[in-house]
């Protein structure tokens, strides 16, 4: 159930606007500094804006430009990631990346990104000739021209990640306010208060991790933003888990200015992805798939990978980025005003959110934030949900399995739905489950999830009827 | 609420024959193996078993199996029934999620992992509709979109309705079904749609929609599913590439049926990419001869009692490969469609030489598209039979096996036809 709004006088040292990714990395880092944090999440649910589509990629930042905020946040990130897998149950998936060149010029691009990946710590590139890929990837098409190993790019899950940094947060005593849009707020001169959709919240520093929405909860707070979010919409084709068979890296274009490229990459539940697109637009919320697109990058996929040709696919969906006039992330602080905002997180956001926190946290320790961290905080652990993971279904007491197609049980579901971080939305039990994300897509489990989860999210998937009317 | 597994204490490591799936076809193999004096254990992943029958509280079904017109549940309850009687093992709650050689299945209960060896599996695992993502349609994705399968078991396995006033898209057998499955639960569909110049399933023709104040657009695809929390509209395009929005609240993607034919694929089985289930022989063994395949898995759509049938035939001939009868001494034939033909696949896709008694009457074939012309089987310059046909999508057509299997010898048959225009 949606947490309670917090007691009148109750006083946070830092509020966190927006429970993305980022947010959620950044209330777990203050938390675990010792920081009473509460997060304020406008949804039913976390990661309900950017931070729901993305490719699940764990980035090494070799393709960062040089020096920038963006490439010291990744490193930062991709380090702490892998040193907190284990305690927190994290997956990781170590596919290692190709970047392949498909044309002469952007063969010709390959050394200098090999350049810029050394210079920017990622020194075991290594040049392979159309050979030596195929021999290692033999369900390239043969139009390929050659590429470059990057053997620390890894698949990550998307989802577990953010909601286990969010957990630790509240498990140690963080708080949680969803359905809350911040709408107003001031500062005194020591403290904000926060005027939201549900009541006010009083804290002494405000963190600004609202994604898509960045720039407009700036202009409600200090009345100026100094970056504008340009939506820039991701689209994505998965296809069926036995064609997972036809790759073992991850498969990354030559990246041009405004984008990383196509990818085609597993993904930690087992399939194969192909996106995402880059396309500017207006609304913040609306992220459609189009059939033109859709079908474009099937078939870029299948010019990638023939062998796509004979699967089927089995889910398409769209992300926004938060992105900015600037490439680089735009993360201000205003000292005077005991405020941070954390914008611009574009693609890396999953990569770099751990990094981006430290990061935030030293920013406020320069304003004289300083707390007595807990001598043994909690480390809760989330279920497990990558297809590389040991999952529900092999244990006894599983309840029975519920969703065939990812093998998502009854009891995991009963436990999404529970707890400080329960679900509160399909597709919030969605991404801490699997549930129907595989191929039937919900065409064999919908009618038992209704009534699993009867009475438990705000909309209800189906209402009762009366037969005899 | 969980139910308690028809059969305490779980699925036995070892056993004769495993049947994958208790539908129609599962249960007709089972209830005819035990007739045979074989011992055979039915696995299904549901709480109880009856399959697909069970979502459709609709006429008609079991006219083959009991001889009466029933409806879906009672049908089901009916085979199930039918099986427990004669005593046969259904183990519900269990999910095959391997097929190794050997065969063997690992499988999932509430108990946790479990291993089955048998001599013989039967996979009879159905089908799914292709889901909206599987179409590529356009649009956001809000709630509100569902297959005909998961309506149906929201409506009539637990009288729910997810929406009032849905638009279904496509007009197969099954989108006809879904109507009906609407009208039950007092939910009044706006729109039929259908990317053809006329009505799929031949079974209602096209009185049903009109029967039904449901307005039939042909010629006519969604483009887009618009809605942010909920369905609030479909967009649709013409033949003339005109659109317009229809308001609705939902979206029930029909038909265009998909073998689930994971176990299969992931086995390493040769699969037929035209009809999406695993390739056969004229006894329905997969490229495992220790695994056979029944129903719709073999094939995009058919009858549950067609299933059913199937499955009685898919036991004979375990039996008789348990007897050791099945032998290919003589060699093999695969079947091949000619080129880009308006056929999208035979069934079975093998024949193991000699033919014997017993072996399927027919083969199966599905058009993509209509078509009327003359069908020819042919191999090696060689006219084994031909035929004038004409062919609709998802209509069954059916060609003697006997006379081809005649004249046939080792090596490729190839199947053409010259369509008539």
């Amino acid at each position: 159930m949606p947490s309670a709004p917090p007691e009148s006088e109750e006083y946070f040292d830092v509020a966190v606007i927006g429970a993305g990714v980022v947010g959620c990395a950044i209330a777990r880092r203050f938390t675990l500094e010792g920081a009473r944090v509460i997060v304020i999440e406008k949804a039913v649910d976390i990661l309900d804006g950017a931070s729901k589509g993305n490719s699940g990629i764990l980035h090494t930042g070799f393709d960062a430009p040089v020096g920038s905020l963006e490439q010291r946040c990744i490193a930062a990130g991709y380090r702490e990631y892998l040193d907190i897998k284990d305690r927190l149950g994290l997956s990781v998936l170590k596919t290692g990346a190709l970047v392949l060149a498909w044309t002469e010029e952007e063969e010709a691009r390959l050394e200098a990104l090999m350049e810029q990946a050394r210079a920017n710590g990622v020194d075991d590139v290594e040049r392979l000739g159309v050979t030596e890929i195929r021999a290692w990837e033999p369900g390239l098409s043969d139009r390929l021209r050659g590429g470059f190993s990057v053997p620390r790019e890894y698949i990550i899950d998307p989802w577990t990640a953010p909601h286990s940094y969010l957990l630790q947060a509240l498990e140690n005593g963080a708080r949680l306010l969803r359905r809350a849009e911040v709408l107003d707020g001031g500062f005194d001169g020591s403290a904000w208060r926060l005027e939201t959709s549900r009541g006010a919240v009083r804290a002494s520093t405000v963190i600004n991790a609202a994604g898509l929405y960045g720039d407009h909860v700036d202009q409600r707070l200090l009345k100026a933003s100094s970056y504008a979010i340009r939506p820039r919409k991701g689209q994505f084709v998965v296809f069926d888990k036995a064609a997972s068979v036809l790759l073992s890296s991850i498969l990354l274009p030559v990246p041009t200015a405004t984008t990383k490229g196509i990818v085609v990459c597993k993904t930690s539940y087992g399939n194969v992805l192909v996106g995402p697109t880059a396309e500017e637009q207006e609304s913040r919320d609306a992220a459609a798939v189009d059939h033109e697109t859709l079908a474009a990058l099937q078939r870029r996929g299948i010019e990638i990978l023939p062998g796509l040709a004979d699967f089927e696919v089995t889910a398409t969906y769209a992300g926004l980025r938060p992105a900015t006039a600037d490439k680089d992330y735009q993360i201000k602080d205003h000292p005077a005003q005991r405020y941070i905002s954390v914008g611009g997180i574009r693609s890396t956001g999953l990569s770099a959110a751990l990094g981006i926190a430290h990061h935030v946290f030293d920013l406020y320790g320069q304003f004289g934030g300083r707390h007595q961290p807990p001598e043994t905080p909690h480390w809760p652990k989330v279920s497990p949900i990558a297809e590389y993971q040991n999952r529900g279904w092999t244990e006894p007491g599983n309840a029975g399995v519920v969703c065939h197609c990812e093998l998502v049980t009854r009891r995991e579901i009963e436990e999404a739905l529970n707890g400080p971080l329960a679900a509160g939305s399909l597709p919030g039990l969605k991404r801490r489950t699997r549930a129907t994300m595989g191929r039937c897509q919900g065409f064999y489990c919908l009618g038992e999830l209704a009534e699993i989860t009867e009475g438990r999210f705000e909309r209800p998937l189906a209402t009762a009827y009366d037969s005899n009317s | 609420m969980t139910a308690i597994p028809e059969h305490a204490g779980g699925p036995p490591g070892a056993c004769d024959v495993a049947i994958v799936g208790g539908g129609p076809a599962g249960l007709g193999a089972a209830l005819r193996l035990k007739d045979l004096g074989i011992e055979a254990i039915v696995l299904d992943r549901e709480a109880e078993a009856g399959g697909i029958p069970r979502h459709c509280g609709h006429y008609p079904f079991g006219m083959r199996e009991f001889h009466r017109i029933l409806k879906g549940p009672d049908y089901a309850r009916r085979l199930v029934q039918a099986a427990k009687q004669a005593g046969v093992a259904i183990f519900t709650q269990t999910s095959v999620v391997a097929l190794d050689p050997g065969p063997c299945l690992a499988v999932t209960t509430p108990d946790g992992r479990a291993e089955i060896r048998a001599k013989r599996v039967l996979l009879s695992t159905g089908v799914r509709e292709r889901s909206r993502a599987g179409r590529l349609v356009g649009g956001q994705r809000p709630w509100g979109v569902l297959s005909t399968g998961a309506l149906q078991s929201m409506v009539y396995l637990k009288g729910r309705r997810p929406f009032e006033r849905p638009v279904i898209v496509g007009s197969e057998l099954v989108s006809f079904s879904a109507i009906l499955t609407c009208r039950h639960a007092g939910i009044r569909p706006v729109a039929m749609v259908e990317a053809n110049d006329r009505v799929t399933a031949w079974w209602f023709a096209a009185g049903l929609p009109r029967l039904t104040g449901v307005p039939l657009h042909l010629n006519s695809r969604v483009l887009r599913v618009v809605g942010d929390q909920r369905v609030e509209a479909v967009e649709l395009q013409d033949g003339a590439g005109a659109s317009r929005l229809i308001e609705a609240d939902g979206v029930i993607f029909s038909g265009q049926f998909l073998p689930e034919a994971t176990l299969p694929r992931a086995a390493g089985l040769t699969i037929d990419p035209g009809s999406g289930g695993p390739a056969v022989d004229q006894y329905g063994r997969c490229s495992d001869p220790a695994v056979f395949a029944a129903g719709n898995l073999l094939r995009p759509v058919e009858t549950a009692g067609w299933s059913w049938q199937e499955g009685v035939f898919a036991a004979d001939r375990i039996a008789a490969s348990l007897a050791g009868q099945l032998s290919e001494r003589q060699g093999a034939i695969e079947m091949r469609v000619h080129g880009d033909a308006a056929i999208k696949f035979v069934l079975p896709q093998r024949l193991a030489l000699p033919v014997l008694p017993g072996a399927m009457r027919n083969l199966q074939l599905r058009a993509k598209r209509p078509f009327h012309g003359t069908l020819s089987v042919r191999q090696n310059g060689r006219t084994l039979w031909s035929g004038r046909q004409s062919g609709r999508p998802e209509r069954r057509i059916l060609l003697p096996l006997a006379p081809i299997a005649e004249k046939a010898v080792p090596g490729t048959i190839e199947i053409d036809l010259q369509e008539e225009f």
